[in-house]
């Protein structure tokens, strides 16, 4: 498992990474994290020309909040995303998704940018920031455009980035105070992917009345699934046993699940349900959970 | 004979600081692991060493049409490339056969095949380059063209009509079959008051070591030597090898293995990619290094355990265990490994299915199959954990059928602590265990009322927990019984020979071999004890067939028993040559005298009498003014094997408390006990930790880890994130206690300890886990026991 012979090149600026992707079309392959692409370079189920070094530009770094968003860099560290005062309290959500991520050594490294363009249907990052109704930031040569998180997974490993186009930041609505949220997910070791997970965020107002419902699902799909009949059977309800029930059963329609090495399909669906009662009761008033 | 006292080795107190048997006393290599200075055999760089990497069968079964090597060769930094032919001109096949496996059959294997390849991942065509890089590279630029062939992939099909035959002039794919019968089971089973069956799947697993297989070859024109560095068990199992398929003179050839990063039985294999290494170098004349990488190692490395039982347990009315009726099936892969064979495993299920308990009706029957995967062979605690599960399985299915509670049940079954010498219904001979006194110690550990009404209130409120017990029996410090009659030519006996140095320091090479589990530092503990010196003062060589006596290595717990007697014989005899010299100098007889800590010593009254490294000076280089005729060899060497039984068979029992979310079927194992007698414990630190890690792999093997094949046999767990391994976060805190009883085989009294926390822990935690389901009358008896299972047995899936 030795890597192929491979060019290296590091980009300073966006400017660089432009000239560099000219230079080397399709042979350029950007390099952030690496805690994928490392691994596919030395199974050789990768063989670019060149790897395009981004981790230097500034443009790509850093966590702001400014003009009622909140921008995470895509170069943000998984350990970062854990530690950043402005996540912890601006999107809770991605702070508790962060001791799901593989180990420390990949958190260390891995960056969110990364995740997401990777896409893999069982990683939490993606399913975070569909719940989140996140806005990415996309670059290119050409130009810029924002998509929707909810609409940017099109498939497996799949994802809208064209040829040469980059994340370079992922765009979020600051956590409102009514918001709640919660991560929770079923894998067979402590930082493997998830059998089933689900990262859920809602509203919920003084009378316990459900407002936007985004529970999203992850390790069930082709991509993060985002549960529209779940969703649509809280949406107004006031969050008892029997919304929650009806929810878990709504879910049916929601999923697809594929089977894997660790079980069937009939078993992702009844994980799901399990995570969806389980995310959903943390929200609970606590004279509910109690009976 | 059997007591250590200081009558029985001389020694003047029991309690001098230089008596290290028995005490934790820390590894003197661990500092050197820790830091990084090891010498493990990818670290050895060899002036003109090239590189190989194999291009393997993506097949499990496919003919080998053509291979193009063009575009191999005129790859940048390839130097050559081998085909199957080009190995089997230097190098003959084998037949992993053993004669006293009566009709046993295997085909010949080739290290590189000629026509078909058998399994995925077979090497099949070698690439030498300038480097490793260099030589994948040349892997991708080779071009085969195969001819698929149906593969025989399921074990149940193997021998059916309509099976594929994967080695034609066999006849069929049963290697091996082997029933041991005693009483009359239909009869038993007829009268019982309660029969109970079921159906036991273990799965393939493989060892995964830290350190992968690796090798370096070098043959020197020069001289006609073959020096192989090697990350082996068994470096003297390995001449031979070498030596009888190159046809080379066994003395001809060098085996040399400094550090190995973890064995667990997967290192004394003969592997065809390794040998076709040593068949290059012979060819090329220069050092040829092959490490396997980690995707090639899940494909090449032995798997084991790949067993379908069908088990029944008979009792009477009043909880007597009346008999067990056994249907072994195994797949081995396409090839029986040598030299030891793929029978093995099937055979030990055949010896220790009901091992630890007092019944008179037996009867088992092992098939071994052959089938195109991955072929297995003798992996940590070999049959073990599978006639473990199988047996416990039973006893607490038994113990539930009868009303009755588990311990109670093995109380009155287990064998009785004073009914030795015994033999077992499948005819294992058993020189003295201890299963009540470990049961009576193991129940001082584990706070079973407690444990018990926690249970209950757990279970209202909705939390599921279990607790699981785990007698076994354990085989080890193996006679040639085990190899040597069935014509291998691989070592039951073992040898060390200990010397002093002008400056009284010790050094000790040993047959046996040290695979990171600690042996060195046992060696040096038994020769610091028995010489009578600091044990910082002994040096410890192993694993150099050139510099130490000829023996086994390491393997089936041989190491402290077998290894360490004659570590510990050979230093008394150095101790008794020392005391001889010293009494001509002191003008005293030997016997007042003694020796501690590096001094000689008066026995009486422990007065330092002359330093060890006067008395070096006065050997070594003053020899003239010692008296003409005393011998004055500060070198022995003595070599120890077993010869009164075939095996020394230790004992124990484990309990496993462990946690099943009914919702989500994952198991959290909350805490682990094992108590276990392997004699004397030479290093309880040591022994500690070996039983330690050895639960860790069989609740591995128990929860997490199998070789997953799809109908075709392509390998799925290629990697380590499908190839589940057990990971500390998910570790349970490990209690473990010990009782000793010595065997009087040896001084020593040692047995094997390196296998016990595999043998029991699978079967501990799979009656923990149908414990915690016993109020939903489910029940799991197919490793691993994963959340998939677990919610089928629940019928919440």
């Amino acid at each position: 498992m030795k890597w192929p012979a491979i060019g290296y090149v590091r980009a300073r600026s966006l400017d660089d990474l432009w000239e560099a992707q000219r230079t080397h079309g399709a042979a350029a392959q950007v390099l952030a994290g690496g805690q994928t692409l490392l691994a596919t370079l030395a199974f050789r189920l990768s063989e670019p020309g060149v790897l395009v070094d981004i981790t230097r530009i500034p443009e790509l770094r850093g966590v702001a909040l400014r003009d009622g968003v909140l921008r995470i860099g895509a170069l943000t560290r998984h350990a970062e995303l854990g530690r950043d005062p402005l996540i912890a309290r601006h999107a809770p959500l991605i702070a508790a998704a962060v001791p799901y991520i593989a180990h420390p050594a990949i958190r260390n490294r891995g960056t969110i940018g990364g995740s997401l363009a990777y896409a893999d249907p069982a990683a939490e990052l993606p399913a975070c920031a569909v719940a989140l109704d996140a806005t990415l930031h996309l670059l290119s040569a050409r130009g810029e455009r924002r998509v929707k998180a909810e609409g940017f997974f099109t498939g497996l490993l799949s994802t809208l980035l064209e040829p040469g186009e980059i994340i370079a930041a992922v765009e979020l609505p600051p956590a409102s105070p009514a918001q709640r949220s919660a991560i929770l997910e079923v894998s067979r070791r402590s930082g493997d992917y998830a059998m089933a997970g689900i990262a859920a965020v809602l509203e919920l107002d003084a009378a316990g009345q459900v407002a936007s419902p985004r529970l999203t699902f992850f390790g069930v799909g082709d991509r993060p699934v985002l549960a529209t009949r779940a969703n649509a059977a809280l949406a107004g309800r006031v969050l008892d046993a029997a919304a929650i029930a009806a929810a878990a059963e709504a879910l049916e329609g929601d999923l697809d699940p594929p089977a894997d090495l660790h079980g069937p399909p009939e078993m992702k669906r009844h994980l799901a349900r399990v995570l969806l009662r389980r995310a959903l009761a943390q929200f609970l008033p606590a004279r509910e959970k109690a009976a | 004979m059997n007591e250590i006292t200081p009558a029985s080795i001389g020694l003047s107190r029991e309690d001098l600081p230089n008596s290290y048997i028995g005490r934790s006393v820390p590894r003197p290599n661990a500092a050197k692991l820790v830091q990084g200075r090891a010498t493990y055999t990818d670290d050895v760089v060899l002036p003109r060493m090239l590189h190989a990497a194999f291009l393997r069968s993506p097949h499990a079964h496919a003919r080998i049409l053509s291979i193009e090597t063009a575009g191999a060769l005129a790859t940048p930094g390839v130097v050559r490339v081998f085909t199957g032919r080009d190995i089997a001109a230097v190098c003959d096949p084998w037949v992993a056969v053993l004669d006293h496996l009566k009709g046993m059959k295997s085909a010949p294997q080739y290290p590189l095949p000629l026509e078909r390849a058998t399994w995925q991942g077979e090497p099949v065509v070698a690439v030498v380059a300038e480097s490793r890089a260099a030589a994948e590279d040349g892997v991708a630029a080779l071009r085969v063209e195969w001819e698929p062939l149906p593969a025989q992939t399921d074990m149940e099909t193997a021998l059916a009509p309509g099976a594929v035959v994967i080695h034609p002039e066999l006849g069929d794919n049963l290697v091996f079959t082997r029933t041991a019968a005693a009483g009359d089971v239909e009869a038993a089973f007829a009268k019982a008051h309660k029969v109970v069956e079921a159906t036991f799947v273990t799965a393939r697993h493989t060892g995964v070591t830290l350190e992968p297989r690796s090798i370096i070859a070098d043959y020197n024109r020069a001289d006609g030597t073959l020096t192989v560095h090697h990350s082996t068990q068994a470096p003297h199992m390995m001449q031979g090898v070498f030596a009888k398929h190159l046809r080379l003179r066994e003395a001809d050839v060098r085996v040399i293995c400094k550090d190995v990063g973890g064995s667990f039985g997967i290192k004394v294999h003969v592997y065809p990619d390794e040998v076709a290494v040593a068949a290059i170098a012979r060819i090329m004349g220069r050092p040829i290094k092959f490490v396997a990488d980690r995707f090639e190692s899940f494909q090449s490395d032995i798997h084991a355990r790949d067993h379908r039982i069908k088990a029944r347990i008979a009792v009477d009315a009043n909880g007597r265990i009346l008999g067990f009726d056994v249907d072994d099936l195994t797949g081995i892969g396409p090839y029986s490994v040598y030299p030891r064979t793929s029978a093995i495993e099937g055979n030990q299920v055949v010896n220790l299915c009901g091992g630890p308990y007092d019944f008179q009706h037996y009867r088992c029957t092992t098939r071994v199959v052959l089938q195109n995967k991955t072929p297995t062979c003798q992996y940590r605690a070999v049959g073990h954990p599978i006639a473990t599960a199988v047996t416990e399985g039973l006893v607490d299915m038994a113990a539930e059928a009868l009303g009755m509670d588990p311990i109670a049940f093995r109380r009155l079954n287990l064998i009785r602590d004073d009914a030795y010498p015994r033999s077992s219904p499948s005819g294992m001979r058993f020189e003295g265990l201890s299963h009540h006194a470990s049961l009576d110690k193991l129940l001082e550990m584990v706070p079973v009322e407690r444990i018990r009404a926690d249970q209950s209130a757990q279970r209202a409120r909705g939390v599921y927990r279990g607790l699981g017990f785990a007698s076994f029996i354990e085989l080890t410090n193996p006679s040639p019984f085990m190899y040597g009659i069935g014509g291998a030519r691989i070592s039951a006996q073992d040898g060390a020979t200990v010397r002093m140095d002008p400056d009284g320091s010790v050094v000790v090479a040993s047959g046996v071999t040290e695979q990171g589990q600690g042996t060195e530092a046992i060696l040096a503990q038994i020769v610091a004890h028995g010489v009578g010196v600091p044990v910082e003062r002994v040096k410890v060589v192993t694993g150099d067939t050139q510099n130490t006596p000829y023996g086994g290595g390491t393997w089936a717990c041989r190491g402290a028993g077998i290894g360490g007697e004659a570590a510990l014989q050979s230093a008394l005899a150095l101790r008794a040559q020392i005391l001889e010299v010293a009494g001509a100098m002191l003008q005293a007889r030997p016997e007042t005298l003694d020796v501690a800590m590096g001094e000689v010593v008066d026995r009486a009254s422990g007065t330092p009498r002359l330093s060890l490294a006067e008395l070096g000076r006065i050997v070594y280089f003053r020899g003239d003014t010692l008296p003409k005729d005393l011998a004055r060899e500060l070198v022995q060497t003595r070599h120890f094997i077993t010869k009164e039984y075939p095996f020394a068979f230790t004992n124990g029992i484990q309990a496993c408390w462990a946690e099943v979310d009914v919702e989500t079927g994952m198991v959290k194992v909350l805490e682990h006990w094992c108590v276990e007698d392997c004699g004397r414990v030479i290093n309880p630190l040591l022994v500690d930790e070996q039983v330690r890690g050895g639960i860790v792999q069989g609740l591995g093997g128990a929860l997490y880890e199998h070789c997953v094949y799809d109908a075709e046999g392509n390998l799925l767990t290629t990697t380590m994130a499908d190839y589940l391994v057990p990971m500390s976060a998910e570790m349970p805190d490990i209690h473990v206690g010990h009782v000793e009883t010595p065997t009087r085989e040896s001084l020593l009294g040692a047995k094997g300890a390196g296998e016990a926390g595999t043998a029991g822990a699978p079967a501990a935690l799979m009656n923990a886990i149908n414990d915690a389901l016993r109020p939903f009358g489910a029940r799991v008896t197919e490793q691993p026991f994963t959340p998939a299972r677990i919610l089928r047995a629940l019928g919440r899936i």
